[in-house]
Parts: structure tokens; C-alpha cells; sequence
């Protein structure tokens, strides 16, 4: 008899049996069934599933009588939900699952190459057996043995001869030297010289004025304030506007800030040092500045009386302590210096005058102005008669003030700049040609382009290169001039408008320039970086070439005036010849008697000439007959 | 036996010659115009290198041989002429 007995945990189900006999009930043998008992009694906190078969004795060995049963539940633990308490929950799980070929690890250990390391000490060694190195005398006799051999003569004889050779090479050559150290590899820079047009500034007004004068913002160059005049004589109508305008250059479609003067600027500058202040130059030869925080309105306007009488062409802050000085110049030929706290009058004047009287009825008209921060006690002065006049600020009398002046130009000068790296060398653009000068030479240009179908109006040397200036001209053609790379024809010409080009003004760093034209239009230019960046050597070479033209100028100037001198010369020894003839020469009546003869000897010659000719004719004609 | 002398002092006058040296196969130096313990060195270091270039150039080329080894350092020249027994050795200052 089996039982089964189930032990279960406390509190599910209880078991059947709470003991377990010793006796079978049923067949009353006496016999104790030991029971076999694979169990141990429930324990109240573990979990155990136990199952206990026991059997009788005698019916060990029987067989089996195995039979089916139907599946019974035995156990059904349901989960308990206050058990989970002490658990989270994992979402997600991560599960690695790998599909490779099972690989294992294996170490191996070479067998152990062992090395050592090991000193030779030199000794002097290689002596045969017999001799004692010590010895001196035993080391010099075998030495001398040695040399006495024959092969050894002829050996040393030929090893030397190699030897000397190669001795000799080294020092005829250094063959390590550095040959080609201070050539630098030449970057080819392929790009092709171009300017690109970035933004084009339209007057907003129906009726078009000139662009007459343009200046960049001192500070970074992001503002750009054109000053806009008629300057045909007597064209201006009723409608035209007299304002000018400060443009951002970001924004082509509306100026930035108007400017109202009481009539038309010619010219208008920034402060260099102030960046709100502007100063211009008007039509009816007043100077006005204005604030731009202030407004429209200028600050202040100089007096009608003292200011200039003809539009006033141009103006340029100098160089001061306070930095409200500025000049002005105009065609009614004065140069006139205002300080912009006292328009009331100007500080100083200067008559253009080049027989340095003062004269006004003489003077010369102004037409550009050069001042060069670097040298603070000149100034140039351009005039509309073709002579660029060269002035001393510093002067103690009027007349010394005028130092000196070029001559050489057709037409009123546009422009006039001094190199900004060669200060003694100045363009001026007028007419239709453009021409550097240096100081020291008077009587002409020492580089000069040829003369242009148009006419050229304003010039400016680039702010970063020696050797490039620009040039506009009349037919709207910007030219890039580089004097280094060519010198008888622009290096890039464009076409920037259909009209005149008028005014020029090139950014301070030499990349953006702008060019106004004659209905106003203000173009924004690009350069290729080819020329705005400083070449090798391109200082040095601009200086020699300088150098050189003002060298062949001098000689040339010095040529001339051996020439005159001997024209001079010669001129006075004829004199002096006429005089000694002088007996022999005729009045002035015998000559007048003479030439009369002569005169009327022709006359009666040629009637003569011609009755001949009619007398043949007739004897001819009688002849036909 | 005057020649000898005259080669080697004809040698030992050219312009940066800083010394000379004849050695025998056996490292021996025969004739020396620097002291003995250079001398030692120069000829003890410049046979087993020698001897090295040489086996170098025949294993690249078994006919070639080596005619002429100069080393060129930052402070002078080393020129080695070897032959079968002796070798020439002069150290020269090259021309700057």
C-alpha cells in the first residue's frame, strides 16, 4: 500500500495525513510496515513539495504494473501579489543574443630567447704574437718593418690618390650647401583681375543729380554718405531735391539718413576722428556740418559773407588736437581753414594767387585739395587751370605759403592723391590722362598713361597696394592700373554705367570701392584680391621704379636747360653779330624800294611769259587756217 | 719609401685635413699624425665598419666591391680607402 503523503506549506492546504501509521488497517498484519519515508515533516516558512512512496516487504520484486492515470493538479501556487512589493519590475531587458562561431581563448608561451648584453672594451690589439704593445720599441720596429714593404708603398701610393681626390672635392664644393634657399616657391595666382558689382545705390528722387562726392564711414567702412549736386551750369530745376544722403551699404533700397542742406553739397566728408560728424561743401560755396545724432539739419553753416563765392569742390579735416579743423577749397581761388566750433568765419585764408600777390582777380581756381595726415604742414592744391600748386601751411607770409607748382595738364585737375607708401609721388588725374609726379621734379610728370578717348574725372590710389590706382571716366569705365604688371594699358577695365562716372572713393581696405555717376547712381565694386593684396616685393619694386622715372626726368630737365642755355647763349652771339653788320644792312626805305623792284620785275616777267603765249596761239591758229 | 712620405704629407697639408691614418688589416696603425688613443679608436671603429660597408655593397651585388666610404658628420669627414690589407683613413674639415 501506497500512501502518498503531501506536506504542505502552512495556510494553503492542509494534509491528509497528520500521521502516519505503522500499521496497514486494512490487513491486519501484524507485521510493521516499515515505511518507506522520503519526507520530512512541512516546515511552517519553506515551500517543499514532498512525495513519500512507501511499500510493503514481501511485495518487493514484484513486477510493475504500470497503468495510465489521468493528470492530476498537484500543485497550484498562484502568485502573491504582497511578495511583490519587494521587487521592481524590469522594463525592458536587455538580452544579448549572439550568433557567431563559439570561439575559445588560448595562450601560448614561446620558448624563452634569452639575450644578453655584452661591452667589448677596445684594447690595441692585432699585434702578431712576438711584439708587446707596451713596448715602444717593439711596436716601432714592426711599424717600420711594414713600411718597407712593397705592397704597402704601392697600396698607400694608390689609397692616396683616391684619397686626394675626394679631399680636393670637398673642398672645391660644399655639396651640402643650401642653393636655392631664398628663392620662395612663386604661387601663380591664376585668378584673372575682376571687380564685381555688389549693390547699387539709386537716387530716390525723380529728377537725377550727380553723385558728386562719396565718403566711407571711418569705422569699418559700413556706411557710405554721397553727396548729390547738380553741377551743369544753370541746369537746375525747381523740382530738384537738395538733399544728400548716408547709405548703409546693406541696404540699396532706401538711404539710411537724409542730409538737408540750404543748397546742394558738392563734396561731404566724415570726421576721421568722429564718425557722427560730416562736414560738406555746398553749391552756393558754403560749408555746413552736421551730427548725425542730431539729425538732418546741419549743426552749424558758415556765414554767407565769408564763405566761398563758386561751390566750394572740396573739403578735408586736418590733423588736430581737437579734430574739428577742416579746409575747403574753391574755384573762386581761395583755400580757406575753418574750425567747425566757429563757422562764423574761417581761421585762415589763402589766395591762389601764383604771382603770390594775393590777388584775387589772378588767383588760380580750386578745384581738389590734397592733405596728407603724415605731413601735416603741406597741402596740395588742384586747380581748374591744369597746375597742381604745392603749399606750406606753416609759412609766416601769404607769399611764401606758395611753394611751388606743376605744370603739365591740359584741364582741370579731378583729383589729386599722394601715394599713401610714397609719400613724395602723387597722381593727379585730369583731362584725359592720369599722371604720377614726384616732388622734386617741376617741370613734368615722371609716369604718365596715354590720352583716353574720355575724359577722366576722378582718380585714387588703393589703400593697400603701392602700385595700383584707379581712374573713372566719362563713358562710365572704371580702370584698375597696376604700374608693376603693366604699364601702357589698365589691368582691368569695367564698364560700371551707361553715363559718366563722377566720383570715386575707395574703402580703406582696399577691397570695396564706390563709384557715383552722373544721374546719381552710387555703384558698389568688388576687387579681386588680386590687387588688393600686397605683393612680394612690391614695395621695393614701386620704389625702384620711382626711382628710376624721376632719375630719367632729372636728366632729362637737366638736358633742357643745358639746351636753353645754349639757345641763350647762341641767341646773344647772333645778337652780337647783327650788331657788327650793322653798316651794311639796309634801312628800312632802301629795303621797301628794293623789294618793290624786285616785285614788279616778276609782274612784267610773267605778263611778258603770257603775250608770248598768246602770239604763239595766234600764229598758230593762222597757221591752221 | 720617399713617396710614401710625400703622398701622405702632400695629404695631410691640404686645406681642413685634420689627421691621417694607415692601418693594417689587423687594425694595426701604421702611420699616424694624431695621438695614439684616437688613433686606436678611429682605427678599431673604422675597420669593423669598413668591413661592414664592404660586405653590404657584395651582398647587394656580388661583383661590386667597395671602393670608398666617406662619412660625413656635423664637425668633419671621415674618408676611408680600403683595400685588401691596408686602409687609408683621413678625417677632413669640408670647406663652409
Amino acid at each position: 500500500h501506497v500512501y502518498l503523503l503531501l506536506s504542505k506549506c502552512v495556510g494553503l492546504l492542509y494534509s491528509s495525513a497528520s500521521s502516519l501509521p505503522s500499521r496497514c488497517f486494512r490487513c491486519k498484519d501484524i507485521d510493521v510496515l516499515p515505511t518507506l519515508k522520503l519526507s520530512c515533516f512541512p516546515t511552517a516558512l519553506t515551500m517543499e513539495i514532498v512525495y513519500v512512496y512507501t511499500k510493503k516487504r514481501n511485495e518487493f520484486g514484484r513486477q510493475c504494473n504500470f497503468s495510465d492515470r489521468s493528470a492530476e493538479l498537484h500543485v497550484d501556487i498562484l502568485p502573491d501579489p504582497s511578495l511583490a512589493v519587494n521587487f521592481i519590475e524590469r522594463d525592458p531587458c536587455d538580452v544579448p543574443i549572439q550568433c557567431t562561431q563559439e570561439m575559445s581563448e588560448h595562450e601560448v608561451n614561446t620558448e624563452r630567447f634569452e639575450s644578453d648584453t655584452r661591452g667589448i672594451n677596445h684594447v690595441e690589439g692585432g699585434w702578431p704574437k712576438d711584439v708587446n704593445p707596451h713596448e715602444m720599441e717593439q711596436t716601432i720596429r714592426f711599424r717600420k718593418k711594414v713600411e718597407k714593404d712593397e705592397n704597402y708603398i704601392s697600396t698607400v701610393m694608390q689609397l692616396g690618390n683616391n684619397m686626394e681626390h675626394c679631399i680636393k672635392q670637398n673642398n672645391a664644393i660644399d655639396i651640402y650647401r643650401e642653393y636655392f634657399e631664398e628663392e620662395e616657391v612663386v604661387e601663380e595666382s591664376e585668378v584673372q583681375p575682376s571687380a564685381k558689382t555688389i549693390n547699387v545705390f539709386r537716387d530716390p528722387n525723380e529728377v537725377k543729380r550727380t553723385a558728386s562726392s562719396l565718403s566711407w564711414h571711418p569705422d569699418g567702412s559700413r556706411k557710405l554718405a554721397v553727396a548729390y549736386s547738380s553741377l551743369e551750369f544753370q541746369k537746375v530745376s525747381k523740382d530738384m531735391s537738395l538733399n544728400s544722403y548716408i547709405w548703409d551699404i546693406e541696404n540699396p533700397n532706401k538711404p539710411e539718413m537724409t542730409l538737408k542742406p540750404v543748397s546742394p553739397l558738392v563734396c561731404l566728408e566724415y570726421n576721421p576722428k568722429d564718425c557722427h560728424i560730416l562736414v560738406g561743401g555746398s553749391y552756393n560755396g558754403q560749408i555746413a556740418y552736421w551730427d548725425t545724432r542730431k539729425g538732418s539739419q546741419p549743426v552749424e553753416m558758415s556765414t554767407i559773407e565769408h564763405s566761398h563765392r563758386d561751390p566750394v569742390y572740396r573739403v578735408i579735416w586736418l590733423q588736430s588736437k581737437t579734430g574739428t579743423d577742416t579746409f575747403s577749397a574753391s574755384t573762386d581761388g581761395q583755400v580757406l581753414w575753418w574750425d567747425i566750433r566757429k563757422m562764423s568765419e574761417p581761421t585762415e585764408r589763402l589766395i591762389l594767387d601764383p604771382n603770390k600777390k594775393g590777388n584775387l582777380d589772378n588767383a588760380l581756381g580750386a578745384i581738389s585739395l590734397e592733405f596728407e595726415t603724415t605731413m601735416p604742414t603741406k597741402f596740395m592744391v588742384g586747380t581748374e587751370q591744369g597746375l597742381v600748386v604745392s603749399c606750406n601751411r606753416k609759412a609766416k607770409t601769404p607769399a611764401e605759403k606758395i611753394v611751388c607748382m606743376y605744370s603739365g595738364h591740359h584741364g582741370p585737375i579731378y583729383a589729386l592723391q599722394r601715394n599713401p607708401f610714397f609719400p613724395k609721388n602723387f597722381l593727379t588725374v585730369a583731362d584725359w590722362t592720369a599722371r604720377i609726379w614726384s616732388e622734386d621734379i617741376k617741370e613734368s610728370s615722371i609716369m604718365w598713361t596715354k590720352y583716353h578717348t574720355a575724359y577722366l574725372s576722378d582718380g585714387s590710389w588703393s589703400p593697400v597696394r603701392p602700385s595700383v590706382f584707379f581712374t573713372i571716366k566719362m563713358d562710365g569705365t572704371l580702370d584698375v592700373w597696376d604700374f608693376l604688371f603693366k604699364q601702357n594699358d589698365p589691368t582691368l577695365s569695367v564698364k560700371v554705367c551707361d553715363e559718366a562716372l563722377n566720383s570715386l572713393r575707395v574703402q580703406d581696405n582696399g577691397h570695396f570701392l564706390a563709384c557715383g555717376s552722373q544721374l546719381g547712381t552710387v555703384t558698389l565694386l568688388e576687387i579681386s584680391s588680386g590687387l588688393c593684396t600686397l605683393q612680394k616685393n612690391e614695395k621695393a619694386l614701386a620704389t625702384a621704379m620711382f626711382e628710376r622715372e624721376t632719375k630719367r626726368e632729372k636728366i632729362l630737365e637737366a638736358r633742357h636747360r643745358e639746351m636753353r642755355l645754349k639757345e641763350r647763349s647762341r641767341s646773344e652771339q647772333s645778337k652780337e653779330e647783327d650788331t657788327k653788320e650793322g653798316d651794311g644792312e639796309e634801312s628800312p626805305e632802301e629795303l621797301i624800294t628794293r623789294i618793290e623792284k624786285d616785285f614788279y620785275e616778276i609782274v612784267e616777267a610773267e605778263l611778258k611769259k603770257r603775250d608770248k603765249g598768246e602770239e604763239k596761239k595766234v600764229a598758230d591758229a593762222i597757221k591752221s587756217d | 719609401m720617399a713617396e710614401v712620405e710625400e703622398t701622405l704629407k702632400r695629404i695631410q697639408t691640404h686645406e681642413g685635413v685634420i689627421g691621417t691614418i694607415v692601418v693594417n688589416a689587423e687594425g694595426i696603425p701604421i702611420r699616424t699624425t694624431l695621438d695614439n688613443s684616437t688613433t686606436v679608436q678611429y682605427a678599431g671603429l673604422l675597420h669593423q665598419l669598413t668591413m661592414k660597408a664592404r660586405s653590404t655593397v657584395r651582398d647587394i651585388d656580388p661583383q661590386n666591391d667597395l671602393t670608398f666610404l666617406r662619412i660625413r658628420s656635423k664637425k668633419h669627414e671621415i674618408m676611408v680607402a680600403p683595400d685588401k690589407e691596408y686602409m687609408l683613413i683621413v678625417i677632413q674639415n669640408p670647406s663652409e
